[in-house]
């Protein structure tokens, strides 16, 4: 009784909206169990003990003015073996449908994995993915990417032949129609079709600042503009939840400062959830409004920013044990 | 003129590709009808056609989707036994030579691209190397199937065997496929005007499909297919396409090829047939249509041209490209031509030496 008490208002104080909930459940079960002891004796027989119904913790966390939607991703059990290793295990996720939220953790931990479970690279060996609330079993990679999960790569993957433009338009594959048929026979569907992808491209690649090098080859970018030709790409896809892989690799700070307003005007604009894989911790405590921390596979932690610092085992896994 | 100023660079480099087929049509015709030319040259005008429309066909395979395809000549042999097959079945009901050469290369492109999709499934799981051993091996298969058939038609209908001509059962009528005897008596339908015209339509078809959504896709799935993927492209529908596509024009080529003479056998449409193709498109740049067409026409001319050495025409054969290949790969060799053009282009004003820019389109 005692521990069950403890382990609601743990979870009681971490998810703060569940809170008035919670007290509701108590409350209620209060007065059905006293209730229970008046009628006792004119009730017949039973072949059972009293069982106490509770809900079962759960550590899912999202921001407050998401509660009431439907998350935009949640994993459960969610795990992946590579012969005998469980690369990843009994990950429990939730994303809220605005949040930007983080997975940090030690080299090898199982971050990107969790990015390829998502996305269909890898078939998960046990556990669900549900994309707002769409259970995304059998799907592959391109489907996946249909229902609304864009992502980008932790080494860059552009179309390196093809110029800025064409890759955000390759982005809009799905987004604007146009047959093979109207396309070699050149019919108005074509025409139009051309017309918006360029437009549409164009505009996206304003939000960074891009439109200038539309013209220019993917592959002879530099680096950080590479990085953020691939966040339009992903964008261009009409996604639902961005994942980024380490998005700030290689950037000074001055570039990572701006990619933390970047992403927050992405989120704030388009109005999609953003998970993020991220080694600069400036980067994750500065703009990760949830975070999740891996290791070796399972998650040790979540919670807020301030919360993940404070964490032992957090301090633990990243620092080693202090004797 | 201010038109052509404003245009973007891709829409300029299409109508020059244009443009020089057109003019080099109106070159020969103009020299043909002078009686400029050898009549061995004028026989070769069909066939050069042929090579530079598989050429352009197979670039879209091999240089637009990134995958080496080593049965071209497979689906070209499709496309040549069906269209024979549709011309002398239409002789009465269209009886313009024209018009039955346009009506059988389309049957014969329509089987191509289905024998094209039948293979392609298979094919389409395999990437790299693995994929080209099996279209090789798709290319045998068709030789071999079509060394086999024996076809024919008569008051009753058609007649298919795969055994003998005597299984056809045949009361009258004609057999136009005999086996490993090809097809004899073909009636001589095409002419130089047809192959423009097919060049034209393929490169048609293939520039306009590179510029649209489609051909952004294939392409796409060629520089990174997981990336491709990552934006939800169905790789396996755009790979395919590409391969499709490529199998239908060659196969209206292959039409057009085989009622160029009288009398063809399916032994013509083998590996080493395939390779030729491939070796146009390698030498002309992978991916570069109008280095293809260069490359074909060239390598075609060639081998007559060299006919003055006797015996050691092939191994003349054989240097001109191992050079070519070497010096347009060479990053050594490319500078130095670099460096020499720039002396050349300082010293004798504007006038670029024509070796010097041809090494330089063969990149």
């Amino acid at each position: 009784m005692t521990r069950d008490e403890g382990t609601y208002r743990a979870q009681a104080e971490r998810a703060r909206g569940q809170e008035a909930r919670t007290e509701g459940t108590y409350k209620a079960q209060a007065e059905r169990a006293a209730g229970h002891t008046v009628q006792e004796a004119t009730e017949p027989k039973r072949h059972r003990q009293q069982t106490k119904m509770v809900a079962p913790p759960n550590d899912y966390l999202v921001p407050e003015r998401d509660a009431l939607f439907t998350p935009v991703l949640e994993c459960r059990h969610l795990g992946i073996d590579f012969g005998g290793l469980h690369a990843v295990e009994d990950f429990n996720l939730m994303v809220g449908k605005t949040e930007i939220a983080g997975l940090i953790g030690p080299n090898g931990a199982g971050k990107t994995t969790v990015f390829n479970l998502l996305t269909k690279v890898y078939q998960p060996t046990r556990g669900t993915i549900l994309l707002d609330g769409q259970d995304t079993a059998g799907m592959d990679t391109a489907r996946v990417s249909r229902e609304g999960i864009a992502r980008t790569f932790q080494n860059i993957r552009l179309f390196d032949s093809l110029t800025v433009e064409d890759n955000v338009k390759i982005g809009l594959h799905n987004q604007v129609d146009c047959g093979m048929w109207s396309g070699i026979f050149r019919a108005p569907r074509y025409w139009l079709s051309e017309k918006e992808f360029h437009d549409k491209a164009l505009e996206l690649l304003d939000v960074f600042h891009m439109a200038d090098n539309a013209g220019d080859i993917a592959g002879s970018l530099p680096y950080g503009a590479q990085r953020r030709l691939e966040i339009v790409r992903a964008l261009a896809t009409n996604p639902k939840l961005l994942l980024l892989d380490e998005p700030a690799a290689g950037m000074n700070p001055v570039e990572t400062e701006e990619l933390m307003d970047t992403i927050v005007r992405i989120r704030d604009d388009f109005q999609i959830a953003v998970l993020l894989i991220e080694h600069d911790m400036d980067l994750v405590m500065g703009i990760c409004e949830g975070i999740v921390v891996l290791n070796f596979g399972k998650v040790i932690a979540k919670g807020t920013p301030e919360e993940i610092q404070a964490n032992p085992q957090v301090i633990e896994a990243y620092l080693g044990k202090q004797e | 003129m201010d038109k052509i100023l404003h245009m973007s660079a891709s829409t300029r480099s299409k109508l020059i590709t244009y443009g020089m087929v057109v003019v080099a049509f109106v070159l020969m015709q103009w020299l043909s009808s002078a009686h400029a030319i050898s009549s061995s040259t004028t026989g070769l005008l069909v066939p050069i056609c042929v090579y530079v429309s598989l050429a352009i066909s197979l670039n879209l395979v091999v240089g637009i989707s990134g995958e080496l395809s080593l049965g071209h000549a497979g689906f070209m042999s499709v496309g040549a036994f069906t269209g024979i097959f549709a011309a002398q079945l239409l002789t009465d009901i269209i009886p313009t030579p024209m018009l039955r050469l346009v009506a059988s290369m389309l049957v014969g492109g329509a089987f191509a691209a289905l024998a094209g999709f039948l293979v392609g499934i298979p094919v389409m799981r395999l990437h790299g190397d693995y994929l080209a051993i099996v279209t090789l091996a798709f290319g045998e298969i068709i030789k071999n199937l079509l060394n086999n058939l024996y076809a024919g038609f008569d008051a009753n209908g058609l007649h298919f065997s795969m055994t003998s001509a005597q299984a056809l059962a045949m009361e009258g009528g004609k057999i136009v496929i005999n086996g490993p005897q090809g097809a004899v008596g073909i009636p001589k339908l095409s002419t130089f005007f047809a192959g423009f015209l097919l060049i034209m339509f393929t490169l048609f078809v293939v520039l306009n499909l590179v510029d649209s959504r489609s051909g952004r896709a294939i392409m796409a799935v060629r520089d990174n297919r997981i990336a491709a993927e990552s934006v939800g492209i169905d790789t396996t529908k755009y790979r395919l396409m590409a391969f499709v596509v490529s199998a239908a024009l060659a196969g209206m080529a292959g039409a057009l090829y085989a009622q160029n003479f009288s009398s063809i056998v399916p032994k013509k449409f083998d590996f080493n047939t395939s390779i030729l193709i491939l070796v146009f498109v390698v030498l002309g740049g992978m991916g570069n249509i109008r280095g293809g067409i260069i490359s074909a026409t060239l390598l075609t001319v060639l081998p007559e041209k060299l006919r003055f050495i006797g015996d050691y025409r092939m191994l003349g054969y054989a240097i001109v490209l191992i050079v070519v290949m070497v010096f347009s790969n060479n990053p050594q060799v490319r500078l130095f031509i670099d460096s020499l053009r720039e002396k050349l282009l300082k010293r004798g004003g504007t006038n670029v030496p024509a070796d010097a820019s041809e090494g330089g389109d063969a990149s």
